[in-house]
């Protein structure tokens, strides 16, 4: 990865693009919910708490599509050198079946986004860290690769980088033996966008802020809940699921 | 009071080849490693075996065994400063020697494993440390060791009055850090939530005790090889109390380990785990029964024990290297096995992905991982012979009649 584009990338979310969680008027009916671009010297702050409400029933083709918009937007899992067992994946489609039961569904998995987030708490350098608004990040400038971080992550969601990579996008730099992971596309919601798989759901997922309890996620998942994986583990995750 | 009054130290003047080729052995390996770290620093770790399933591979076994053994073998030196038993006073110095050499080749195999080594500096520089990581702590705890353990050894080395006032503080601060270190590195597992095979508190003590074993069983073989091969003299008096001592370790690891996996079947979720290292009839299961349990404990207790052997110093030999095998095997199966057992994301379901989710993971290690591993141990080898050679660390004798009060 090129000095520069981490630099850039820095910038960008440590120096204070920020985004605050000034609500916008949605359309009644419609699954989303615009977060207004806030002037780059606005810091990020914690009145906010982005998340996600994924509603697996509705989602086309077992998530697979969430995978492919990921992908396409921050070029990952495009390594040559790596075998199947070291590419990255910054998002999977799982299927489970219970066993006794045998009722199967299938869910995308992706970094959760934790509140109290096992992989920050173990980095030696801090490199791994949670944003004020609750998005989970790794500052690839001083990962030093050790990959704890992995070792912590109950779901998987981490991947170190195995070898050099070219082409990367200018939005998303990515680093021969640093971790990396999904960054809930905080370059386009330090924009007022949605992450690219939230646009390319079809609205079976709502992003959105938690902690804002008129904003549409808030208000689908009090009436509806939404479970997390691994609730047990008291992460209190920023992804939730319907229909698992 | 520094050591016994009869003991006097020497520096190694054997500079024959024995002495110049083992070192160019060491050499070898040295260089191995360092090929091993460019290449694998220039490639990426594609070449390695580890990947994003198994993320901790041979490398952290090798670096933790070392580690875990650095803080035992400086025992030897603590009982007889800190609990004052004269009979192994002779041999503390060689103690921190061995201890500070098995750190630093720990560490350096931990550090050259890392993906972005040049980062490293990133972080010295701009003092990025979280506090609220085991692993920082650790870092500091390695320095202060070595820092400790070199302070140490000057207390026992220095003839002034100072040193011989500090002998006996610096001695205890030494060895409480030691056990601070260890259980430091225990809990680097211990704080793995996710993974089944790790959260357990037990983890530090398990490490502590291990710790004491195969620094032990490292000394002996280290303190055996180095003085047949100075023609320096060494009685049994010693030889029998390291022998009773190594024993006590090797039954403690035993101790330990059982309740820990007892404790393990006892807890319902743990269940699937322990099943797969217990009785999986995989490598994780070999490893555990016929390294740690029957080559790691039974034959090595056999061979201290058994009345015939009494004295007999290849059965004791053969007793350290055999506890050392079984305590990295047993590492192997900790760090290893608890990887390959998937991630539960799902309790009672059975889950299926491109990325093997539940699935047994597998990892053979590439031939860069062996050369980084064996880079450290070469390095702990290679610091303590150029260090006797040196300073004088080793007694010119340690025959019972130098060191047995009742001679
Ligand atoms: S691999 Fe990087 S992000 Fe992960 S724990 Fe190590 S330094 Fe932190």
């Amino acid at each position: 990865m090129s000095k520069n584009n981490i630099d850039a990338y820095r910038r960008k979310f440590l120096v204070g693009t920020g985004v605050a969680a000034a609500a916008v008027t949605v359309a009644p009916g419609l699954l989303l919910r615009q977060a207004q671009a806030k002037p780059a010297d606005e810091a990020v702050t914690d009145k906010v708490r982005w998340g996600m409400l994924i509603d697996i029933d509705n989602l086309p083709n077992g998530g697979q599509g969430v995978v492919d918009a990921c992908k396409k937007e921050h070029g990952w899992g495009n390594e040559t050198h790596s075998n199947d067992k070291q590419k990255t994946h910054w998002v999977r489609t799982v299927k489970v079946t219970e066993k006794l039961t045998k009722h199967s569904f299938q869910l995308p998995v992706m970094c959760q986004h934790c509140e109290t987030a096992p992989c920050a708490d173990v980095c030696p350098t801090g490199a791994s860290f949670k944003r004020a608004d609750g998005i989970v990040l790794v500052d690839k400038h001083i990962c030093i690769g050790c990959r704890y971080c992995m070792m912590a992550c109950p779901y998987k969601a981490r991947s170190l980088v195995h070898e050099a990579i070219y082409d990367q996008k200018p939005d998303s730099p990515r680093g021969k033996g640093t971790v990396e992971s999904c960054t809930m596309c905080v370059h386009r919601v330090d924009e007022g966008k949605q992450p690219a798989c939230v646009e390319s759901s079809g609205g079976a997922i709502v992003f959105g802020d938690l902690n804002d309890e008129n904003s549409e996620i808030s208000k689908v998942l009090k009436e509806k809940g939404g479970k997390q994986i691994r609730a047990d583990l008291g992460l209190n995750t920023g992804v939730r699921y319907q229909g698992i | 009071m520094s050591s016994n009054s009869k003991v006097s130290y020497s520096e190694v003047k054997n500079n024959g080849i024995g002495f110049y080729g083992l070192l160019g052995i060491f050499g070898l390996f040295l260089l191995a490693g360092v090929v091993a770290f460019f290449t694998m620093e220039h490639n990426g770790h594609h070449i390695s075996g580890m990947d994003n399933q198994i993320v901790w591979g041979l490398p952290h076994i090798f670096a933790i065994f070392l580690i875990v053994a650095a803080s035992g073998a400086l025992n030897i030196g603590s009982i007889g400063t800190v609990f004052g038993k004269k009979a192994y006073q002779p041999l503390g110095r060689l103690s921190g020697l061995l201890a500070i050499s098995l750190l630093v080749g720990g560490l350096l195999i931990l550090l050259l494993d890392l993906g972005r080594i040049d980062h490293v500096i990133m972080m010295i520089k701009g003092f990025h440390l979280n506090f609220k990581s085991i692993f920082a702590w650790n870092m500091i705890l390695y320095g202060g060791f070595i820092a400790l353990v070199g302070l140490y050894l000057w207390a026992m080395m220095d003839r002034s009055k100072t040193a011989k006032k500090l002998y006996k503080p610096i001695g205890i601060s030494a060895f409480t850090w030691r056990l601070i270190l260890t259980t430091g590195t225990g809990s680097i597992f211990g704080f793995l939530v996710a993974r089944q095979f790790y959260d357990a508190a037990i983890m530090a003590p398990l490490f502590i005790v291990l710790s004491f074993s195969v620094g032990m069983a490292i000394f002996i073989m280290v303190l055996m090889s180095a003085y047949k091969w100075t023609n320096r003299e060494l009685g049994d008096f010693v030889l029998n109390k390291l022998r009773y001592v190594l024993a006590v370790f090797i039954l403690g690891v035993l101790l330990l380990e059982v309740t820990r996996q007892l404790t393990n079947i006892y807890a319902t979720e743990h269940h699937g785990v322990e099943a797969f290292i217990l009785k999986g009839g995989n490598i994780y299961s070999t490893l555990f029964w016929y390294g740690f349990i029957l080559i790691g404990t039974v034959i090595p207790v056999f061979l201290i024990f058994c009345k015939k052997l009494k004295n007999n110093r290849m059965a004791l030999y053969l007793a350290a290297a055999l506890t050392t095998i079984g305590g990295f095997c047993l590492v192997y199966v900790i760090v290893i096995g608890g990887q390959a057992y998937p991630l539960v994301l799902f309790p009672n379901a059975e889950v299926t992905s491109v990325y093997a989710d539940g699935v047994i993971n597998s990892y053979s290690p590439s031939k860069w991982e062996v050369m980084l591993g064996l880079f450290g141990v070469a390095l702990t080898l290679a610091m303590v012979t150029v260090g006797v050679k040196a300073l004088k660390f080793m007694p010119v004798s340690l025959a019972d009649s130098v060191v047995d009060p009742h001679s």
